[in-house]
């Protein structure tokens, strides 16, 4: 995978993943294009497209669209799973996942996805194993914030 | 509802989220987004020391305003501090800011990499996890000089926790995607094989993962690997949903697992040790045998899964393309996927029967289904869709159908979408030209293309028809006749006035005998487009009329008077002026028997790789365009073809010869006036044997 990224029906970035190396005005192109791209398919569309040279596989779930660039000889279908089953951890985690969860709870978004992709490949594709490593990094912090919770500053 | 209760606590970067978000407009967003800037900078700045969970605070909040698209140019040392803490939280959102806005400051860099450093020789796990994780989304270069060694190292190391083993592989995988020099080939490579072998399936799936990278980079260093992923694959796809619990995905068994290693199969041929194979074979039977059986599941992930695996061994079966009867049994179930309900199903047949359609074993099996493609093309409502289709259809293409599917790609052309119809063209003028038995066909064909895509048919196509109009004499009066019927049509485009220019003016004496069409009317036809169209275009038809005046000395004395006018003398633009003068001189002064010579018609242009299969792979890129086989024409897309100025062999010139003969020693001199470049060069030399001069037609 060459990258992922999540966004609105008004086209607001979520979420941005790059698998590749690129400079922050390639990225910001591409994004601009690619969104662009996505928002004008049609309900009945197949999840797949040919841009550039890549294939585009992306599926919308309520309202954000989830959208991954691969190469040429990447399966599309295991691909549309992948969302999928990111969309699933995403779900568990925070309980009937929406967008709002996404927007304020952003690093955490990146976390999972970390623990499932890695340099855009499939680690761990077992969903109670991603949970588990989650969960111990929940109770790390949990632990540590009891002492930070008295300094907090609104601001 | 946002999770904040998760033991999140950064209350302060909630409130300051939902300011932004209450932002009326983008003025109140970029002033909120500067107030907070203000206020961290100064906290950074500031005489206190800034506790671990405030500076985790403003960081985050920092990654967040970078996130929403403004540039953020402080922060980087309060982050990389983080990474020293103690606190898994604080390095966390370190590690993020690092890995989001990667900085190439040495100083920074030496920083980090001394912190990724620590946390790889911790032996915490959760440590060394965050480090990998870093390295791998970061990936750069100097990353890689440092830890390209040490990683190999905690992959292959026996205590390493399994979920460590899968970060450093991946890990691994990138640094090997960025810089592969760096990472050496060693003696952890067979220890690394021996991963798939792992009790721990995300460890085989990370393995696998990173092995087929490697394996492109040096096959040979995992041939061992090959009955590994055999074995591996044939457990799994034999096994009951009970034996892989985790690892089953809606009743799938190891459905990312399998189609990795199905991938990696793809690295290498197909085994040479005959159980190995006939294990392999039995396994691919299996999946496809499955594709048939009742869905265990209502749920689309369970039909995609199951799918994913199914067109993954289809590409295997391709690619060893040893087996006829699986070929076979992919094509068949391709078929019937052609046909099925959902859109996704039909977009990957017919792009997996693309590959198909090029392999001899399968080509029958695939044209048997050209009806159900052309349909597609007629029917389907998505324009990827049908895209695809466009691709089935030239590569399935061959002598027996080649008239069928190019006049359904002509058709479709003339409703398509304008952003595909390039390519369309340039397909349709590929299988035309292979294809054609009768020339006449192709002529249509090119003149059809241009008629209904003219903006969409690039000077290769046009060029390449002329080319071969010249080299085939039995097809030059045809040519003739039908560009002059075009020609009448009352709006023709630009490329159809080119192309008969130049083809009235080689070939217009073969239908001239006929009154409809004679000199005169033939020349007043291309005249009436001259004003309408572009520079180049007149250039041409300029050189279509001194020809004119060799072929038919009855109209010699109207196209003078043409060229004599001072729209064309006087012409604003060099090249059309310089051509009217020195056509109008020609005319003049040239006797017959020397125009004659001059503007002979043009020699046969030597055979030549086509640049438009050149052109064609250019536009696709790395995406797949099946190769044409037959080398009747020696078609092969050797490089981009340069159009320039300096008469490259592909661009269709004028040749002028000059062929010394006694006569041409009477030369009037005041030729020399004229500039160096044009006409007057040849005559004011007198040189024996041939010489070329070259003009741009």
């Amino acid at each position: 995978m060459q990258f992922m990224l999540l966004f609105s029906r008004q086209g607001k970035l979520r979420l941005q993943k790059w698998y590749v190396p690129l400079s922050d005005k390639e990225k910001k192109k591409i994004t601009r294009e690619l969104v662009q791209t996505v928002l004008a398919r049609k309900p009945k569309m197949c999840s797949f497209l040919e841009w550039r040279d890549l294939k585009i596989v992306y599926k919308r779930y309520a309202s954000l669209y989830f959208c991954c660039a691969i190469e040429g000889q990447d399966n599309e279908l295991i691909t549309l799973e992948i969302i999928h089953r990111y969309v699933e951890l995403l779900d568990k985690y925070f309980g009937s996942v929406c967008e709002l969860d996404v927007i304020f709870n952003f690093e955490k978004a990146y976390f999972i996805l970390d623990e499932f992709l890695l340099g855009g490949e499939a680690q761990e594709t077992s969903k109670k194993n991603v949970l588990k490593a989650i969960e111990q990094a929940d109770l790390l912090q949990e632990s540590e914030d009891w002492g930070s919770l008295q300094s907090d500053e609104i601001l | 509802m946002p999770a904040v209760s998760k033991g999140d606590g950064m209350r302060g970067l909630a409130v300051f989220i939902s300011d932004i978000r209450n932002c009326k407009s983008k003025e109140a967003e970029i002033k909120r987004i500067n107030k907070e800037l203000a206020n961290i900078r100064s906290k950074f700045k500031g005489d206190k020391a800034l506790d671990g969970y405030s500076k985790k605070k403003y960081v985050c909040k920092l990654l967040f305003i970078f996130l929403l698209g403004h540039d953020i140019d402080f922060g980087h040392m309060e982050a990389v501090n983080l990474l020293s803490s103690n606190k898994y939280t604080e390095k966390q959102i370190g590690y993020l800011f690092i890995s989001v806005l990667v900085n190439s400051n040495s100083d920074l860099i030496r920083l980090i990499n001394n912190a990724i450093k620590n946390d790889l020789g911790s032996r915490n796990p959760t440590f060394m996890n965050l480090a990998l994780h870093c390295i791998a989304n970061v990936g750069s270069r100097e990353m890689a000089e440092a830890f390209a060694s040490e990683i190999p190292r905690i992959l292959v190391a026996g205590d390493t926790m399994d979920s460590v083993k899968q970060s450093a592989a991946l890990c691994l995988l990138r640094l090997n995607r960025t810089s592969p020099d760096l990472v050496p080939m060693g003696e952890w490579t067979a220890r690394v094989v021996h991963l798939l072998n792992d009790q721990h399936l995300g460890v085989v799936t990370a393995a696998t993962s990173l092995i087929t990278t490697l394996a492109q980079k040096s096959p040979d260093d995992f041939k061992t690997a090959i009955s590994l992923a055999v074995t591996r694959l044939s457990r799994i796809v034999t096994s009951a949903c009970i034996d892989l619990q985790d690892y089953t995905y809606y009743f799938v068994a190891a459905p990312w697992l399998s189609v990795k290693l199905l991938r990696l199969l793809q690295c290498y041929p197909p085994p040479e040790d005959a159980a190995l194979r006939s294990r392999l074979t039995e396994c691919l039977e299996t999946i496809l045998n499955k594709a048939q059986e009742p869905p265990k599941s209502k749920k689309v992930q369970h039909s995609n899964a199951k799918n994913a695996v199914l067109f993954e061994a289809i590409s295997l079966i391709i690619h060893h393309d040893s087996e006829p009867t699986l070929l076979v049994r992919a094509c068949n179930q391709l078929g019937q996927f052609l046909q099925h309900r959902e859109t996704n199903l039909r977009y990957l047949a017919l792009e997996s029967m693309c590959t198909l359609a090029s392999s001899e074993f399968s080509h029958e099996a695939v044209k048997t289904h050209m009806e159900t493609v052309i349909n597609a093309l007629k029917t389907e409502r998505d324009v990827s869709v049908r895209q695809r289709a466009v691709d089935l259809l030239y590569a399935m293409c061959d002598r027996s159908n080649s008239k069928q599917i190019v006049a359904e790609m002509l058709s479709y052309l003339e409703t398509a979408d304008y952003s595909i119809r390039e390519e369309i063209v340039l397909k349709v003028a590929i299988l035309a030209e292979k294809y054609a038995v009768d020339y006449t066909w192709y002529v249509d064909t090119i003149l059809n293309l241009i008629r209904i895509a003219g903006d969409y048919v690039s000077e290769e196509v046009w060029y390449r028809v002329i080319q071969i109009v010249i080299n085939r004499d039995d097809v030059q009066g045809y040519a003739a006749k039908t560009v002059f019927e075009a020609l009448q049509a009352p709006a023709c485009h630009e490329n159809l006035v080119k192309v008969g220019g130049y083809i009235l003016g080689e070939f217009g004496n073969l239908i001239a005998g006929d009154s409809r069409s004679s000199p005169l009317v033939q020349f007043n036809l291309l005249h009436s487009k001259f004003h309408l169209c572009s520079v180049p275009t007149r250039a041409l038809l300029l050189s279509a009329y001194i020809k004119f005046i060799n072929l038919f000395p009855e109209v010699k004395g109207t196209i003078q008077d043409v060229l004599r006018s001072d729209s064309q003398l006087r012409n604003a633009d060099v090249e059309l002026q310089q051509r009217a003068v020195e056509y109008l001189r020609l005319s003049c002064i040239a006797s017959t028997d020397i125009l004659a010579t001059v503007l002979e018609e043009m020699p046969p242009f030597p055979e030549r790789e086509s640049s438009i299969l050149a052109k064609l792979k250019k536009k696709k890129g790395s995406m797949n365009v099946p190769d044409i086989d037959d080398s009747k024409k020696n078609m092969n897309g050797n490089g981009n073809v340069e159009h320039n100025n300096n008469n490259e062999p592909n661009e269709v010139t004028t040749k002028v010869y000059v062929r010394i003969t006694a006569k041409q020693n009477c030369f009037e001199p005041g030729f020399k006036h004229c500039q160096s470049r044009g006409l007057a060069h040849i005559f004011s030399k007198i040189v024996p044997g041939f010489t070329y001069v070259k003009l741009k037609c």
